[in-house]
């Protein structure tokens, strides 16, 4: 084998070419860490989710990380009270780009069993931009992982040309909610 | 259980009107002004020394709080006290100096149906926070709770 040939070889078994958005989507969908929080009653299937049975290592998700400084991705498990509301879009707002948001639950989604009461969010997407919904009351892990998956596709389909943490005219910051006389308000929006 | 709690309290207190009423749980009716004085006697003299619930109600007509009394130390109880409020000005004694278990219950029944505890020692909103406007369990509320944002757009 000559020199060249030995080069070529080598090349072939060691160099691959791919797109940069193949490269940075597959390190991020592998390893994306949820905050551990969790609001309600569909915690318990987060937790069930995360242990041994369903495990969440297998989507590299294993890493519940208690701070929002550390977390990709906001999984929105339970019911959304008023009070509760203004601490979880702040919760939000101090997570790193990119960030992503699971609603998981028909309180989450919608205010569920509670909407329209005194209390209760009428779904955390009025606040924030959710990206995938996992319905249930509560969810079973199962679902919880297929909206994982769903995730993980949406992730994969992203570009880094469009993606908007990397754009310096996008404002991604949520305005936290106040608590007022009757429910939330968003400060400068008038009233509800 | 409460019909001989309340013979003896009828014995205890002959110019008080008391009225023992007969349903599935029964209980004794009590005029707000003496209910301190019927649940003092009934925890140092009766040793009904555990207050379990405080309970408001809101009827067409009127406001009640409702007692729920056992006693851990010789194993006895339910006694059931039910004293009324009126729809204007719902006030009663509060319980604190005697239980000081009924503090947040007082509480939460001041919250949610607005009925206020005289002598309670820090009588404000427990669940919802400060500054809420009316008291939701109170069936003048408005069924469908207040306007939120968002909810214009869903409907
Ligand atoms: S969706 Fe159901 S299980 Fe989940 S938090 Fe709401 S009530 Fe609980």
């Amino acid at each position: 084998m000559t020199e060249e040939e030995y080069i070529d070889q080598q090349i072939k078994r060691n160099v691959v070419i791919t797109t940069i958005d193949k490269i940075y989507n597959w390190g991020r969908r592998s390893s994306v860490w949820p905050m551990s929080f969790g609001l309600a009653c569909c915690a318990f299937e987060m937790i069930c989710a995360a242990a041994a049975r369903f495990d969440l290592a297998r989507f590299g998700m294993e890493m519940m990380r208690p701070t929002p400084r550390q977390a990709d991705l906001m999984i929105v498990a339970g019911t959304v009270t008023k009070k509760m509301a203004p601490q979880v879009v702040r919760l939000y707002d101090q997570m790193p780009e990119p960030k992503y948001v699971l609603a998981m639950g028909a309180c989450a989604i919608s205010g569920g069993p509670f909407k329209d009461t005194y209390n209760v969010v009428n779904g955390i997407d009025t606040y924030l931009p959710v990206d995938v919904y996992v319905p249930g009351c509560p969810p079973r892990p199962e679902a919880l992982l297929e909206g994982f998956i769903k995730l993980h596709q949406m992730i994969e389909g992203q570009t880094i040309l469009t993606s908007p943490w990397y754009r310096k005219e996008v404002e991604r910051e949520m305005p936290v909610p106040v608590l007022g006389p009757q429910g939330l308000v968003i400060p400068g929006e008038g009233d509800e | 259980m409460s019909r001989e709690v309340y013979e003896r309290l009828v014995e205890e207190f002959p110019e008080t009107s008391l009225e023992y009423l007969e349903e599935k749980d029964p209980a004794i009716s009590v005029k707000a002004d003496d209910l301190f004085e019927v649940a003092r006697h009934l925890k140092e003299k009766q040793g009904y020394d555990y207050l379990s619930a405080v309970t408001g109600v809101d009827y067409p007509d009127r406001f009640e709080v409702v007692y729920h009394l056992y006693s851990m130390r010789e194993k006895k109880g339910v006694v059931v006290l039910k004293v009324h409020a009126s729809k204007e000005d719902p006030e009663v004694p509060s319980l604190v100096p005697l239980w000081p278990g009924a503090n947040f219950q007082e509480r939460e029944v001041y919250d949610l149906i607005g009925i206020r505890f005289a002598g309670h020692p820090d009588l404000k909103r427990v669940l919802l926070w400060e500054g809420y406007e009316g008291h939701p369990l109170r069936k003048d509320f408005p069924t469908e709770g207040y306007q939120t944002i968002g909810q214009e757009e869903l409907s």
